[in-house]
């Protein structure tokens, strides 16, 4: 039993690895460019859509207005990112009813990889929407005295992200190894079935997660006087 | 007993107590949540979309700290780097 796919290695040349976390991103990444792209080669604009068109709409949609309820005003702007983000994860999880399928999102360096996107993304989006320097004046509010504790949690943030995937994606693939030794008929079948829903669920959780600091760090300050105008439902 | 004996005895006990006192805190935590959120939902059902995201969010928030308390626990089982430097050092010998 191992800890991670890092520790299946394929090929090895020197200190280069080609261990199964690398190759089954790898493929995820090949099927989901693949497939998109013979998806979109012929759209439609016509009431005569295929099915995969629709597939496509109702992903790219559902994600557009998920993000706008987190509270970001233009969703296309992050539809890129925060989409990439989720589709690999869940497309990661998903593929683990395949069998001698290990997900990539169950090795350390790959959610700590996506983590550092997340912590590289946030400052980027700010300083884009309100400027270098009101971005960092983000940092000393409410007070001078909270930057030390801004920075951490920056930090800690960026660390929860990586581990909290990580941990549930390992757990998930080390239950059913472990199940699979004690009671190998039916109820590994029901963990995995189970392993599915948290796989989307941190999918889910890790998009709307990056949404939501994206959209702390995006928010543009408004003066006290001005009396916010509440939106129209 | 030798040194690898009790770094492994001590390493086995310590990771199921870490689990096991590890889930304690969310498992309480993640119940008033569920049972706030499913109050509100009855009392407010037009609000269910809303409430379910943050439920969602704030459970894997919750449930995080106790998944950083398995991580550490298979750390110890299946990564420990003080058994590695033992078996290093006897090796060594």
């Amino acid at each position: 039993m191992h800890l991670s796919p890092d520790e299946v290695v394929f090929w090895q040349y020197g200190i280069l690895e080609l261990n199964a976390t690398i190759v089954f991103t790898w493929g995820l990444m090949l099927f989901l460019v693949v497939g998109s792209r013979l998806i979109t080669r012929k759209l439609s604009l016509d009431l005569e859509r295929s099915p995969w068109q629709n597939l496509l709409e109702i992903i790219v949609t559902t994600i557009e207005k998920q993000i706008e309820e987190v509270g970001l005003r233009h969703p296309e702007r992050y539809l890129a990112f925060l989409g990439t983000l989720f589709l690999f994860v869940a497309t990661a999880s998903l593929c683990t009813v395949i069998p001698g399928y290990e997900p990539p999102t169950g090795s350390l360096s790959t959610t700590v990889a996506l983590a550092l996107c997340v912590f590289v993304a946030v400052p980027l989006f700010g300083i884009e929407e309100q400027g270098v320097g009101g971005y960092l004046q983000s940092y000393v509010k409410p007070t001078f005295i909270m930057l030390p504790f801004n920075i951490i949690s920056e930090l800690s943030r960026t660390l929860a992200l990586a581990v909290r995937l990580f941990g549930n994606m390992m757990s998930g693939a080390m239950i059913i190894a472990i199940l699979l030794t004690i009671t190998p008929f039916i109820f590994p079948i029901i963990m995995t079935l189970l392993g599915l829903l948290t796989g989307m669920v941190q999918a889910y959780i890790f998009s709307i997660l990056a949404a939501v600091y994206i959209a702390a760090a995006t928010r543009v300050r408004k003066p006290e006087s001005e009396p916010e105008a509440e939106p129209d439902q | 007993m030798d040194s690898m004996t009790i770094i492994a005895m001590i390493s086995i006990v310590i990771a199921g107590i870490t689990t096991g006192f590890g889930t304690m805190g969310p498992a309480l935590a993640e119940g008033r949540a569920v049972a706030t959120a499913l109050s509100s939902l009855a009392q407010q059902p037009d609000a269910s979309a809303k409430i379910t995201r943050t439920l969602f969010v704030g459970l894997a928030m919750i449930e995080s700290t106790a998944i950083y308390c398995f991580v550490i626990s298979m750390i110890l089982i299946f990564a420990n780097p003080f058994w590695r430097h033992a078996i290093a050092q006897t090796a060594g010998k």
